[in-house]
C-alpha cells in the first residue's frame, strides 16, 4: 500500500478526490461523535431561558451556573474526596501488581501457572455481578463508609497485573543475570531493576487507575451513604435527583466533573490510546 | 550493565542463610505475589463463592440470615420482573454486540493510516469514553428530554416526530443501546487499530498487484486476519453487555430500569432488590447464576485464546 504503487493505477486527481472525501465523512462523523460534549459546555454557560434553544454559541454566556453549582453544593469536596480515592488505589496497585507481574513473570516457583490461571480467571469478573457479597463481605470488615472501604476494594483487579506480566515477559533475560551475578537480592533486582524499566507501563497504568476510579460510580455509591464520602460521580447523580429540571446547572456540574478527564486525555492522549490498544492483545 | 570476568563458575549456585539459590527464588515469587493474592482472594474470590452461599439464605430486615435451600432459586422461577430483567439483558446484548463490532471496526478503518489528520480523529473518536458514565447518562437524558431535546428538533429529518425516548417503553432501550454504542465503540476502534496494526503490509501490496479490489482486500485478508481481534472484542462486548459497570450506570441513571421495566437489565435488577429491597439471598442467587455464565465464558476464553497469549496460528 506504499504511495507511489496506490497512484500508479487511477490518476493523481482522482486519488485527492476521493482522499478528500474521505477526509470530510470522517470529519463530519468525529463532529457528530463530540456533539454531545459540546452541547453540555454550551448549556453549562448559557441562562435558563435559553437552554432549550437550539444553538450551539450561548447568546448571553454567563458563569452564574458554574457559581451556583460550586458554592451552592460541595462539589469541591466530593472533588477532593475523588482525588484522593483515586491516586491512592493507583499508587497502592502500582505498587502491588507490579510485584506481582514480576514475580508471574521472572520467577520459578511451583504453582505459579496455577496462580497466574487463578487471576486470568477473573478477568471478565465484573463488580456488578458480585456486589452484593462484596458490600457483605466489606461491612463485615467495618469497612462501609470509610475511605478505606472506598478504597481497599478497588485496588485489586487481574487487568493490571495481566499486562504488566506480559510487559515483563517481554524484557530480556540477560537484565537480571548480571545483578544476580553480582550478588543481589531479588527485592534489589525489582526495586532498582525492573521498576526502572517499568516507566513507561507504569505511567500508562497509573493514568488508565486514575481515570477508571476517578469516573467509579456503582462502588462508591453502594460502600457510602454519608455525604461526607461521596465521590464527584455519586455528587452529580444526587444533584441529578435535585435539580432535575434546571438543566443548565445539571450541565454546569456535569461539565465541572468532566473537565478533569478529558484535560489529562488531551495531555495524555497518545499514552492512554497506545497502552489500550495493546491491552490484553499481544 | 556489569559483567565480572572472573567470577567462579556460574553454574554453582551461591547460597546464602542456608537456603538454595532455587528455594530462595521460590519464597520470593510466593512473596513477592502475596499481597495481590490476598487481595484478589478476599474481594474478588471470597465474593464469587459467597453469591453462592448467600444465595441459599433469605436475609430478614433486622440483617438476620435464615437458611432456605433452594428456594430463592425456584422464586427467579416464578418471577415474571426476573424473566423480564433477563429478556431485556439478552436483547440489550443482542442489539449491541454486533453494533459495537461493526462501528468500532469501521471507525478504526477510517482512520487506519497513520497521519497526523487521522490522529486527530481518532482523539475525537475515543472522546466520549473518557467522560464518566454518570455524566454521559446525564448528558444524553438532556438530550433526548421528554420531546423537546435537542435530538427531538433533528429527528423530524428522519420522518420521526414527538417522540418520547426515555418515556416509551418501546424506545427506551434502543436509546440506551444507543448511549452505551457512543460511549464504547471509541475503546473498540482502538482494540481493531491494534490488530490491524498487526497485519503484515505485504499482503495487501500483493493483493494489489494481482488486482484485487479494496473490497477483495477486506474480505480475503482483513477480516480473516483480525480473527484473534474479532474474538477479543466479541468476548469482552458481551461480557460487557451482559455484566458491564458501563451497563449499570448509564442504565441506573438514566432510567432506573423504566419505563414499565423496558430497561430493566439483569444487574440493575439484582441491585434493586438487593439494596432497595433487602433481598440480600435472592439478589445474591441471581448473582451467582450470572457468576457461572461469565465463569463459563472466561473458561472458554482462556481455552480458546491459550491463556490469553492471542497467538496466531
Amino acid at each position: 500500500m506504499t504511495e507511489a504503487r496506490a497512484s500508479s493505477y487511477p490518476s493523481n486527481s482522482q486519488v485527492t478526490i476521493v482522499r478528500i472525501l474521505w477526509m470530510m465523512i470522517t470529519a463530519i462523523l468525529a463532529l457528530m461523535i463530540l456533539f454531545p460534549l459540546l452541547w453540555m459546555v454550551s448549556i453549562a454557560f448559557k441562562t435558563p431561558a435559553e437552554s432549550f434553544s437550539a444553538n450551539l454559541i450561548p447568546e448571553h454566556p454567563t458563569f452564574d451556573n458554574f457559581k451556583y453549582v460550586l458554592t451552592g453544593v460541595p462539589f469541591l469536596r466530593y472533588m477532593a474526596n475523588s482525588f484522593f480515592v483515586s491516586a491512592s488505589v493507583t499508587v497502592i496497585a502500582l505498587f502491588f501488581h507490579t510485584m506481582a507481574g514480576y514475580a508471574l513473570a521472572r520467577l520459578r516457583f511451583p504453582g505459579r501457572e496455577v496462580i497466574f490461571l487463578a487471576i486470568f480467571s477473573t478477568f471478565l469478573v465484573s463488580l456488578p455481578v458480585i456486589i452484593v457479597p462484596l458490600f457483605v463481605i466489606v461491612r463485615a470488615m467495618g469497612m462501609l463508609n470509610t475511605y478505606a472501604g472506598l478504597i481497599v476494594p478497588a485496588i485489586f483487579n487481574a487487568f493490571g497485573i495481566f499486562l504488566l506480566r506480559q510487559y515483563y515477559l517481554s524484557l530480556p533475560r540477560e537484565i537480571e543475570e548480571a545483578a544476580i551475578v553480582d550478588g543481589a537480592g531479588y527485592w534489589r533486582i525489582y526495586w532498582s531493576i525492573i521498576l526502572p524499566l517499568s516507566r513507561p507501563i507504569m505511567a500508562a497504568l497509573a493514568i488508565l487507575f486514575f481515570l477508571a476510579n476517578w469516573n467509579a460510580f456503582l462502588w462508591p455509591l453502594t460502600v457510602a451513604s454519608k455525604a461526607d464520602l461521596w465521590v464527584v460521580q455519586v455528587g452529580i447523580a444526587n444533584f441529578k435527583s435535585q435539580y432535575s429540571a434546571s438543566w443548565n446547572y445539571m450541565m454546569a456540574a456535569s461539565t465541572i466533573v468532566a473537565i478533569p478527564t478529558l484535560v489529562l486525555f488531551i495531555i495524555f492522549q497518545r499514552q492512554i490510546m497506545d497502552s489500550l490498544k495493546t491491552s490484553g492483545l499481544k | 550493565m556489569r559483567r565480572h570476568q572472573n567470577k567462579p563458575d556460574q553454574s554453582q549456585p551461591i547460597r546464602p542463610k542456608g537456603l538454595s539459590a532455587k528455594h530462595r527464588e521460590w519464597v520470593a515469587g510466593y512473596l513477592f505475589v502475596l499481597p495481590d493474592a490476598i487481595g484478589l482472594l478476599i474481594f474478588l474470590g471470597l465474593p464469587m463463592a459467597l453469591s453462592l452461599v448467600l444465595a441459599v439464605f433469605e436475609v430478614n430486615g433486622f440483617g438476620g440470615y435464615r437458611f432456605v435451600g433452594f428456594a430463592n432459586f425456584l422464586r427467579m422461577g416464578k418471577d415474571p420482573l426476573f424473566w423480564q430483567a433477563a429478556r431485556v439483558t439478552a436483547l440489550y446484548a443482542v442489539l449491541l454486540v454486533p453494533l459495537l463490532y461493526v462501528c468500532g471496526l469501521g471507525l478504526a478503518l477510517l482512520v487506519q493510516k497513520t497521519n497526523r489528520f487521522n490522529a486527530v480523529m481518532r482523539a475525537m473518536f475515543f472522546a466520549p469514553h473518557m467522560v464518566s458514565l454518570v455524566v454521559v447518562a446525564v448528558v444524553w437524558q438532556f438530550m433526548v428530554v421528554d420531546k423537546i431535546g435537542v435530538i427531538n428538533k433533528l429527528t423530524p429529518l428522519l420522518g420521526i416526530s414527538g417522540v418520547s425516548f426515555l418515556g416509551d417503553p418501546q424506545f427506551a432501550l434502543v436509546t440506551v443501546v444507543f448511549v452505551s454504542l457512543w460511549f464504547l465503540m471509541g475503546f473498540y476502534m482502538l482494540i481493531f487499530l491494534g490488530g490491524l496494526q498487526d497485519i503484515p503490509k505485504e499482503y495487501y501490496e500483493a493483493a494489489k498487484i494481482d488486482g484485487a479490489t479494496a473490497y477483495h482486500c477486506f474480505w480475503h485478508i482483513t477480516l480473516p486476519l483480525l480473527k484473534p481481534t474479532s474474538f477479543f472484542v466479541l468476548m469482552v462486548s458481551m461480557v460487557a453487555a451482559v455484566a458491564g459497570a458501563q451497563a449499570f450506570d448509564i442504565i441506573y441513571v438514566m432510567t432506573k430500569g423504566g419505563p414499565a421495566n423496558s430497561t430493566s437489565v439483569l444487574i440493575v435488577y439484582i441491585y434493586q432488590q438487593a439494596f432497595s429491597f433487602g433481598a440480600f439471598g435472592y439478589a445474591a442467587a441471581m448473582s451467582s447464576v450470572l457468576v457461572v455464565v461469565l465463569m463459563l465464558v472466561t473458561a472458554i476464553f482462556f481455552v480458546m485464546t491459550k491463556g490469553g497469549r492471542f497467538n496466531y496460528d
